[in-house]
This record gives C-alpha cells, sequence and structure tokens, in this order.
C-alpha cells in the first residue's frame, strides 16, 4: 500500500502536551515539512523559547538548544556566527519575542543574521496562564487586564512584523496564520521561503503565524478560530511585509 | 619569544587568541573596551568571530550559542556589564559549557565609577545569577599573570565543561607592562560530541537546562555540586610571600592590592620587621586549608586583610581561619587604590 501522508522525519513520535484547539502542533509539522522537504534536518539547530513551545525539542527530531527568556535571537546568533553551515531557527511566542527579547529580535533582525524566526503570535502569554502581551488587542480579556486591554493606559499591540520590515536591512518578513486549511498552506509556503532564504544565505527571515489558544481566550477549539479571524486578521493583515532586494531564490516571487 | 609592552586589556585580548579561542562576543564598557579594539582586528586574521552585540545580555546568550555549537569562546565586560550577564552565566553554568568571562572590575555600586575597585569579589565567587552554581575564578596580580590565567581559563572551562573567571582590577586592564606569550600551553578545543553541530549520522543533541521533574533537577544538581568539590580539591592556587620566617602578622590580598602589600612587605623587612602575605590565585576554589593552617600556626598573632572594597574576600578568609586569630581589614573604595604607605601604617598599628 502506498504511504501518501505520515510523519515528517524532522518530527519525533512524542504526543505532544499542547491543548487541544492549540495551533503549535500544525505550525511545528510546517516547520519540520520544511526542513525534510529542502533536506536541512541534518544541519538544523532548533533554538526554543520559554512559553508554551518551551518543549519543543521534545517534537523536533533535530538537534535543539533551549534559550533563556525571550534571548533565542542571541543564542542563533552566536551558533550562526561560529557555524555559518548551520540551518538555524528560532521558535518563539509574542511575550518572549515581543515583550521580554524585543531588543534581541530587531538587532538580530537589524544585523541580518542568516537565521530564520518562527513567531507564534496567539495575543496572549499561554503557559504562565493568560496574562496580557505585548500583541493582545484592544479591548481583549486577559488575566493582566480583566476589564480588557486598555490602550490609553499600556499602549496599543505591537505589529512585530511591520516593525521589523521597517528596518533597511534586507530580509524576508511575512505574516501568515494557522487557523484554516488555505492559510496553513500558505503558511506553508512561507515558512519554506524563509529556510530557503536562509540555505542560500541570503538574509534574515522571520515568518509571524497567528494562532489560536482557546484554552487561555476562555473559547472552543471552533470559537476560537472564528475568533481569530474576525479580531486578529483586521489588525495584523497577512502577506509578505518585505522580501530580500536581489530575489535569486528561484521561483519565490509569486505572492502567497 | 620576547617579552611585549602591552596594555592588559590588549594583553588579554591576545592571550584568548593564543589560547585558541575564536569568538567573541562583547558590549563596549570602561575599563576594558581595548579588548574589544583589539580583537576587532586581531580575530579576522586567525578567521575568528568578533562581533559587538546590543547589551551584555545578548552577548553572553550568545556566548551560549556559540558554546553549546561547539566553538571556544568568550567574552569581557566591567561590573555593571557582568550584572547583566548573570542571566547567561547561570544558564551557561547549568548547561555546563565551557565559556571565559574577563572582568575588569570597576567601582559601585550602581553605575558607581570607572576606577579600580573590587567589589564584584561576592558576584563572582559565590553565583551572580541565580541558582547553585559557582565558577572558577581567576584573580591576576599583573598584565603577564593576566595572560597567563586567560590562557589558563580556556583550560579549565574545557576540563570542567563550567563558565570561568578572569576576575582583574581596573588597573590590570589599563597598566602597561612587558608580557610574554608563551607558546603551546593551552590544547586546541577538543572533540564535543554533545553540541549542537548538526545531527548527521547521529541521534540529535539538545543542550537545555530546564528539568521540570524535581529528582531529575536534583540529580543534576548534585552532579554540579560534585563537579565544584572536584574543582575545590584540584584547583586551588595561591602565592606566599615572605612566609618562610614564620612571621607574626600575615596579610590576606588578591590583585593589584597584593603586590601593593608586597611593598609595603619589603619596605618593613628593610627596616627588621618580618610581615607574610598569602595571595589567594584562584577565588573560587579559596586556599581555606592554607590559610587554616597559618590560623593554627602558633607563630601567628594576627591576620590583616587588604582589599578594594568594604570587605568582600574578608568573609572567607574570616570563615577559613575559623576565627582562631583576630583578624584586621584595610579597604579603600571608591576607585581609591590603597597607598603602600597606608598599608606599612596599618601593619604599624597592629604591631603597636
Amino acid at each position: 500500500m502506498e504511504v501518501i501522508f505520515k510523519r515528517p522525519e524532522a518530527l519525533t513520535a512524542t504526543p505532544t502536551h499542547y491543548c487541544p484547539g492549540c495551533s503549535h502542533g500544525i505550525i511545528h509539522r510546517l516547520v519540520a515539512e520544511t526542513l525534510d522537504e529542502l533536506g536541512l534536518r541534518e544541519r538544523a539547530v532548533g533554538v526554543a523559547p520559554v512559553g508554551c513551545s518551551v518543549l519543543a525539542y521534545n517534537y523536533f527530531n533535530c538537534d535543539f538548544q533551549e534559550a533563556a527568556h525571550g534571548r533565542a535571537p542571541a543564542f542563533a546568533t552566536g551558533i550562526k556566527r561560529v557555524r555559518p553551515d548551520l540551518i538555524v531557527f528560532t521558535y518563539q511566542g509574542d511575550g518572549d519575542l515581543a515583550s521580554i527579547g524585543m531588543a534581541e529580535i530587531v538587532h538580530a533582525a537589524n544585523r541580518g543574521e542568516k537565521f530564520t524566526t518562527i513567531f507564534v503570535n496567539n495575543a496572549v502569554y499561554g503557559m504562565t496562564g493568560g496574562q496580557m502581551a505585548p500583541t493582545t488587542l484592544s479591548e481583549q480579556v486577559t488575566t493582566t487586564c480583566p476589564m480588557g486591554r486598555d490602550t490609553s493606559d499600556v499602549g496599543h499591540p505591537i505589529r512585530v512584523a511591520e516593525l521589523l520590515a521597517s528596518l533597511e536591512t534586507p530580509a524576508y518578513v511575512a505574516r501568515v496564520s494557522a487557523h484554516r486549511p488555505h492559510d496553513i498552506v500558505a503558511a506553508r509556503r512561507a515558512i519554506r521561503k524563509a529556510f530557503q532564504y536562509q540555505a542560500e544565505g541570503l538574509c534574515f527571515s522571520l515568518v509571524e503565524v497567528l494562532a489560536t489558544c482557546p484554552t487561555n481566550w476562555g473559547k472552543t477549539s471552533s470559537d476560537a478560530v472564528e475568533w481569530l479571524e474576525k479580531n486578529m486578521i483586521p489588525y495584523f493583515p497577512l502577506g509578505e511585509l518585505k522580501t530580500p532586494g536581489d530575489d535569486s531564490v528561484a521561483g519565490l516571487t509569486e505572492g502567497l | 619569544m620576547a617579552k611585549r609592552l602591552m596594555k592588559g586589556a590588549e594583553a588579554i585580548g591576545e592571550a584568548a587568541i593564543r589560547a585558541h579561542c575564536r569568538a567573541y562576543f562583547c558590549y563596549p564598557i570602561t575599563p576594558q573596551t581595548e579588548v574589544a579594539e583589539y580583537l576587532v582586528r586581531r580575530m579576522p586574521e586567525v578567521d575568528g568571530v568578533f562581533l559587538q552585540a546590543e547589551s551584555e545580555l545578548a552577548a553572553s546568550n550568545m556566548l551560549f550559542g556559540a558554546a553549546a555549537a561547539g566553538a571556544r569562546v568568550f567574552t569581557s565586560s566591567s561590573s555593571p556589564g557582568i550584572a547583566l550577564m548573570s542571566e547567561a552565566i547561570s544558564y551557561i553554568a547549568a548547561a555546563e559549557l565551557p565559556t571565559v568571562f574577563v572582568n575588569i572590575m570597576r567601582c559601585g555600586p550602581g553605575l558607581g565609577g570607572i576606577l579600580p575597585a573590587q567589589g564584584d569579589y561576592l558576584n563572582a565567587t559565590k553565583g551572580g545569577g541565580h541558582g547553585d552554581y559557582h565558577c572558577i575564578v581567576l584573580a591576576p596580580a599583573s598584565v603577564q599573570e593576566a595572560v597567563d590565567l586567560t590562557m589558563s581559563a580556556f583550560e579549565l572551562a574545557e576540563t570542567y565543561r563550567t563558565p570561568v573567571f578572569v576576575l582583574g582590577d581596573g588597573l590590570i586592564g589599563q597598566m602597561m607592562e612587558p608580557v610574554e606569550f608563551k607558546e603551546g600551553v593551552v590544547n586546541p578545543p577538543p572533540e564535543r560530541p554533545w553540541a549542537t553541530t548538526g545531527c548527521k549520522d547521529r541521534d540529535p543533541n539538545l543542550v537545555k537546562t530546564l528539568f521540570l521533574d524535581p529528582a531529575a533537577l536534583e540529580v543534576h544538581n548534585r552532579k554540579l555540586a560534585a563537579k565544584y568539590r572536584e574543582i575545590r580539591a584540584n584547583e586551588v592556587r595561591f602565592e606566599r610571600y615572605n612566609m618562610d620566617s614564620r612571621p607574626e602578622t600575615v596579610m590576606v590580598a588578591y590583585g593589584t592590592v597584593a603586590r601593593i602589600c608586597k611593598t609595603a612587605i619589603d619596605f618593613l623587612k628593610e627596616k627588621g620587621h618580618e610581615v607574610g602575605l598569602v595571595r589567594p590565585i584562584t577565588l573560587y576554589p579559596f586556599p581555606h586549608e592554607e590559610l587554616l593552617a597559618i590560623a593554627r600556626d602558633e607563630a601567628t598573632r594576627n591576620v590583616l586583610v587588604v582589599e578594594m572594597s568594604n570587605g568582600q574576600m574578608l568573609e572567607d578568609v574570616e570563615r577559613a581561619t575559623r576565627f582562631l586569630k583576630p583578624i584586621s581589614f584595610f579597604g579603600r573604595q571608591g576607585g581609591i587604590v590603597p597607598a603602600p604607605e597606608e598599608v606599612v601604617r596599618e601593619l604599624e598599628l597592629l604591631a603597636s
């Protein structure tokens, strides 16, 4: 019998600890499929964040380092600078990347460090139990803004992809979503591009992936998908925000 | 090899190169920025990596990534910068990564000043970051010793898979002295089979510090504790100066301050007074046994600890000597370096 669908080699056979309806499993799979397809697994080094995906190293079948909170881009810089032949990626959530690790990601992107960042934005701190993140939407309720995010008090949610795309240094920056099948297909294309640019030694690449967190949003899985579609996408529009000027990777110019 | 006249900070940079270090991540801070200014030119000559990071936080975490990817790495900073690096140092100690940190101490607390001090003794020897860990701490008293100990630091880091500090006061970074770089002192980095170098032909490697299972974390902590016991048993280094006559007064001082104490000792010797000095070269591990033996010697009548701090090493001397003999302390702070005459005056007060 012909096998037409199986676990990617770049994923282990470990059941994940993620909640039902969480997007991490899908995003892990997209990264793993990319590593398989591009033949990068054996020279890949992942860097795990602090947050729900802190245990990502249990699920990826490749070398991994586990970073301090927010410092994954500094870890990745260290790895890539001493071993440019390796394929290095960070996998970070919004608290990790956009709050405590904002300096590290901005400067890594600005230096044009040639690694890839998968930035999972679910608008909330997950592991600590649903606190306000820099990406929490206006009026969104979390445990540390129980009356809803008051932008006059704590500012507006940060659009990380736009912020990084404003840097002069060439980079690949895209925002995708993992909530509906056609979005997942687009997300897969963006992640593949990001790794391909790195493999070509071209530029820093970051793919922001909008993700659901039914547990901390207090919603069912299907309601969470609806909520993402109606609330997150209008504020965090999808698409490629920045591509490296010299597009030397064949077939990457078509849109997502 | 011929001697060269070099500034301490630059000599430390060259020593790292001679010790086969090929990656340096840094952030500028007085009084040691010359390490960076030296290495930005020198590293490319040996195909090494030089990178000025956006902060000490980032530089030290880059060190983690690079060391865990198998490279021999180091950074240098000064007191407030080292405080920022404490996060990464705790993680590096936990992950057992060979790394070297040079701290050219300036005066604090807070922004303090840029002049020499020894106020980071406790930070360096007792663990500046969180959790149960120790770093090996080496304290040079001259530019030559800064070179020798920097090389030694890389060897010790590799042997014990642990962060090693070279802890110098501001004078060590800024003064110029003749130095010689001995050849073949440090071996190139060995294979690091645990490093994250890509999993071709092997199972994936993981470098982490998270242990959610308390039993597993206790096992890990005990493993680290056993390593620190081994370090304490094998790596204690100190210098004895004018101790053969079993002097009544014994001084304890490290770094540049020990040289000032030696000047005071030589001055008093000419006048017929014998004073001894024990200079710890390793601050962790501390020469407890040597100091206990001196305290137990009936010839010893008192101990004088001299530091450019408010008395930090003093606590270790008190512990080592178990208060068997009276201990006095003389310290200058704020970037003021004690003059030999001041030390002589303290010694004369003790004798009177």
